[in-house]
Order: C-alpha cells, then structure tokens, then sequence
C-alpha cells in the first residue's frame, strides 16, 4: 500500500479524531454508565464502529458526538441485555432511553451537554484515573489511556515494558476502580489537595519517563515529555485556580526548552553548564515564565501564601532560563529557592541539589560540606549523583585522584549507558590532566 | 511534532487601519481557547497589514529594501500559530474546525511542519525492552545538573 492510499490515509485522520475526541468521550460516557471501565470499552468498540463505517459514510461533521451516541446505543443494549441480572442495569438503561426519546435530536443534544459539562468530567476523569487507590504505574498507565489517548503499544514502548504488562495493568486498575466502587467525582475540601498532588505526581512521572530515562540506551524520550506537557496544559485549563499545577506545567515548560541542548548529535548527554544556551527553545521558556506569574497571581490573591514545590522547582529552572551564559545564573536566589523547598519537602537528594547550588554561590568547599555530610544518607547509598557531584566538587578543588574514584563509583551506579559513559570520560580526565596533583 | 498553521491574508485583513470584525475576533478567541484547553497550543499571534511592513530582498551581496503594501493577498499571511500534535492529520483535524477567516468568502489555511531535534525515540526491540529496570524509588531533581 503506498503513503497516498485512501484507506490508510482515512485511518490516520480517524486516529487524528481519537486523539482529539477520546478522553472527551470517555469522560462524557463515564458519567452516564458511571464504570470508567466499560465506559472506556464502549468507546473503544465505537471507535472499531467508526473504522468500519466512516471509509464508506465519510467523517461526520461532529466526529465526538457520533462517537458518543454510537457508545451510548451500545450501552442501552448492553444494559438491557442484563437487566435481569442487576437492577442496576435496568435503571441506567430507562434512563438512557429516556433521554434519548425526549431529545429528537440526538446528537446535538448529546453535543450540548458535553459542551456544558465536559471540564468538569475531563476533571473527574484526570482524577479517577490518579487516584492514589492504585499503583503509581497504573496511575501512569490509565492517565496516558484515557486522557493521552495513547493505545496499549504506545504506553508499552513509552515505558519500555512489555505491551502484554500494560495491557494487563490498565485491565487491573479499571477492575479495581470498579470494585472499590470508586466514585467518579472531583474531590472536595480537605481531600482536593492530596489528591491533586497524586495527579501531578503521576504527570511529572510521566514527563521524567520521557526527559530522563532511566533504563534504556536513550536519555530522552521526548514524545513522552510532549504527552505529559499536553496532560500538564490540558490540567492547567481545568484547574487554573491551582497554583501548584501551573508551577508545574512551568517546569515542565522549562525543563523541554533544553531537550534540544542536552544531547550531542552522537547521543551523549551535556550537562546544564556545558549546554549551549543559544539552542534552549524559548518559545517554552516564555511559556514556563508565563505559566510561574499565573501562579504568583493566584498565590497573593487575596493573600500571600507560601510557594509549593512544583513552583519553587520551576524558579529554580527559571533561574537558569534567565541566565544569558552560566555565570550570570542568580546562584544565591537559587540557595535561597532550595532551602525553602527542603524545608517544605525535606529529601536528601534536594538538599544534594542545594549543595550543588551553595558551591556555586559560595564555592566548592562550602559544597562539598554539605555533601560529606550526606555520605552516610543509606537512601543516596546507590544514588549515582551524589558521587557524581562529590566528584566534579573535588576536581574543582584540585583533588583529582579522589575526584577519579567519586566518577568512576558514579559510573558503576547509574543505570543509563550514554551517562555512564559521561561520567567515565570525566574520570578519564582526571588522569590525564597535566596539572593532577 | 510541531506545525506552523500559517493564515493567509484577505483584501479584508489587507486594508489599513482597520481591525478585524469584532464577531470574528470573539469566534477565533473561543477556537484559540478550545485549542489550549486541549494543550495544543504554544502560540499564536496576528499581524499587521503588509503595508505596514517591508521586505528585504537579497541579491547576492547587496541588500534591497522594499516598503509594503504589496499586492497578491493570497500570497501573504495574516498571522499564524504553532500547534504541537502527534501528526499533520491531527493538525488538519484541529485547523478544519477553525472559523473561516473571511465569512463572506474564501480564505486559505496553510500547515507546514516546523523542523525539529532529530527523534531520539527509535522503535524499541524486543531485546531493549528486556533492558526495563524498576524505576528509581525517587526521581531525582533535574534542574541543578541536568
């Protein structure tokens, strides 16, 4: 078949339309069948519907709605199929049916109520799928299904893992969520918080899946960090009062404004200050800026509240972004960010970080304090960084056959091939270095 | 992928001073915020007339400069956007659901691809996807090193 079939060139615009459509629909069905798990399979089988029928119908005018009623007709089947069994069934079915007979026009009554509703089950679903009943994995999983439109093989080759593993994993929660009955709601109060704070852990996971790997031979995988980016955005418009979601949206922006500077044409990854600035794409650093004053608005309106530690992660990327060239990065402001964000979420691998920044700010010895006092940390025992940074600290101090041990102990302990090659070269250097003590 | 979805001037959006119909404007405004509520949107941007523009023209090593107006609408653009989607048919998708910019008549909508970071997400083999590891209990924080 070439490029220019028609066939095949339909099947893409219907992929097109999945990917626009999906989560809306999805969304939209889940509030009527109230089980995200079937409402999932009824769009799935409408989309199998549209495959078969669109190459000889044409694409409707309103794909999302044709979608849903198509899902929606399946589930008034479905429903009165096991009405006997359940109850249930039988009530949801009368209901459907019954919306259905006083709307003479289906689809444009179906259009109307996702218009008016479809933020608010987009909210509920980005939450049903988060919710922190099932594994972070799975969260990350069935975010990326429903929301990212992704299909079993996409989220497989994202994750590196088996399709089989995912497919299973996405089967699983959506069992879970039916069996804990888990309600499909935005939640309220006391409860928003925790669980929003689930949401975009499982979005900054997804987004370091793709900027970070951490298995593999690639250092990047940048359609991930464009999916996570585009889950970031897609939040920030169903939440723009949060303003930890537009801090984190902002260092997403940030952060994907150096993927073009990060890696060497040959695959090696160059560190923050080696990276040349003039490639970082500004485009998502106006974005990541923009994003940072939406949450200050929010934080002084009406009062001052305290930063979160998405949006102090994103000043401190904001700190390089505005940095013409390394040495005129505002190091002691970043001292200034890490130490709120190690008061607010204490870890050792952020206070590793303020080291790194106090170096800058005060020096390398005024560093390495702080490091040395983070060797006996037992979860930083098979952290490759903290070597890595004690390392590159006591080359910066002249020690060079200590630093060639700390880059070579580094190497042995990161999992990333093209880093451990890095951080080999850089142990190389030490003892070659004409000036090595 | 990124797409550069380049809107092409009118008589209408050539004629100095003045704005754009007011009920246009509130219509591309609904699009424009359809479009970043799904997270598609980096940027977009109208311009000016030409005749408040000008044009450089390059002939070997002199430089000529010409000042708008110039004629050909169909051959000028009115504005742009930046779209970034996962294929020129979503593209299409999105663009095909934009008002016409010129409601009386004819306007044309041009998508190009912007030229990007080679993709450094080869397909996976099986052999590579046996490399998957747990993932690291804590992801470290990127912004002081990275």
């Amino acid at each position: 078949m070439s490029a220019t079939d028609p066939h095949r060139a339909l099947h893409r615009t219907i992929e097109a339309v999945w990917r626009i459509e999906s989560a809306r629909v999805i969304a939209g069905l889940t509030r009527l069948t109230r089980d995200v798990g079937l409402a999932e399979d009824l769009a799935q089988e409408a989309l199998v519907a549209a495959l078969e029928q669109w190459p000889q119908s044409g694409v409707p005018d309103n794909p999302a709605a044709w979608l849903t009623a198509t899902a929606k007709r399946r589930a008034i089947d479905l429903f009165r199929r096991n009405a006997v069994a359940e109850r249930k069934h039988e009530e949801l079915a009368h209901e459907l049916e019954a919306l259905e007979q006083t709307s003479p026009d289906l689809d444009s009554a179906i259009d109307n109520s996702l218009d008016n509703t479809i933020g608010d089950d987009l909210l509920r679903l980005v939450f049903i799928a988060c919710h922190p009943i099932l594994s972070t994995e799975s969260r990350a999983a069935l975010t990326l299904r429903l929301l990212g439109g992704l299909n079993p093989s996409e989220i497989a080759r994202a994750f590196l893992t088996p399709e089989p593993t995912i497919a299973q994993r996405i089967v699983r929660a959506k069992r879970t969520l039916a069996d804990k009955h888990i309600p499909f709601e935005v939640p309220r109060g006391s409860e928003l918080a925790a669980r929003l704070s689930s949401v975009l852990e499982v979005i900054y996971l997804i987004f370091n899946e793709g900027y970070s790997a951490t298995a593999g031979d690639d250092l990047m995988r940048p359609t991930l960090c464009e999916d996570a980016l585009r889950l970031g955005r897609i939040l920030a418009e169903l939440t723009p009062t949060e303003p930890e979601v537009h801090g984190l949206v902002a260092l997403m922006e940030i952060q994907a404004s150096r993927t073009r500077a990060r890696i060497t044409s040959t695959g090696e990854l160059v560190l923050l200050f080696d990276q040349n600035r003039t490639q970082w794409d500004q485009l998502l650093i106006h974005r990541g800026l923009t994003a940072i004053e939406r949450a200050h608005k929010i934080n002084t309106t009406p009062v001052k509240t305290s930063r979160g530690p998405y949006l102090l992660q994103a000043e401190i990327a904001a700190c390089h972004a505005r940095a013409r060239t390394p040495s005129e990065t505002d190091w002691h402001r970043i001292v200034i960010l890490y130490t709120e964000l190690a008061q607010l979420t204490p870890s050792p691998v952020i206070e590793l970080n303020r080291a790194v920044a106090v170096s800058m700010a005060d020096g390398p010895q005024a560093g390495l304090t702080l490091v040395d006092a983070l060797a006996s940390e037992p979860s930083l025992a098979r952290y490759h960084l903290l070597p890595s940074v004690r390392a590159d600290l006591l080359y910066k101090l002249g020690r060079h056959p200590e630093a060639r041990t700390e880059f070579e102990r580094a190497a042995a302990l990161t999992r990333n091939t093209r880093e451990r090659a890095l951080l080999l070269t850089r142990a190389a250097s030490c003892e070659t270095d004409p000036t090595s003590p | 992928m990124r797409f550069m979805v380049i809107v092409k001037a009118t008589p209408e959006t050539e004629k100095g001073g003045a704005l754009p119909d007011p009920q246009l404007l509130l219509e591309m405004g609904k699009y424009n915020e359809e479009l970043s509520k799904a997270g598609v949107l980096l940027a977009c941007d109208g311009l000016h007339p030409s005749s408040k523009g000008a044009r450089v023209r390059f002939s070997g090593g002199s430089r000529t400069v010409v000042d708008g107006p110039f004629t050909e609408a169909k051959e000028l653009i009115a504005g742009f956007s930046i779209l970034q989607v996962k294929s020129l048919e979503e593209a299409i998708e999105w663009v095909k659901r934009a008002p016409n910019c010129n409601p009386a008549g004819d306007s044309e909508v041009e998508i190009r691809q912007v030229f990007e970071m080679e993709d450094f997400a080869p397909v996976l083999s099986e052999e590579q996807i046996q490399h998957k590891v747990e993932r690291r209990a804590e992801l470290p924080n990127q912004t002081a090193n990275k």
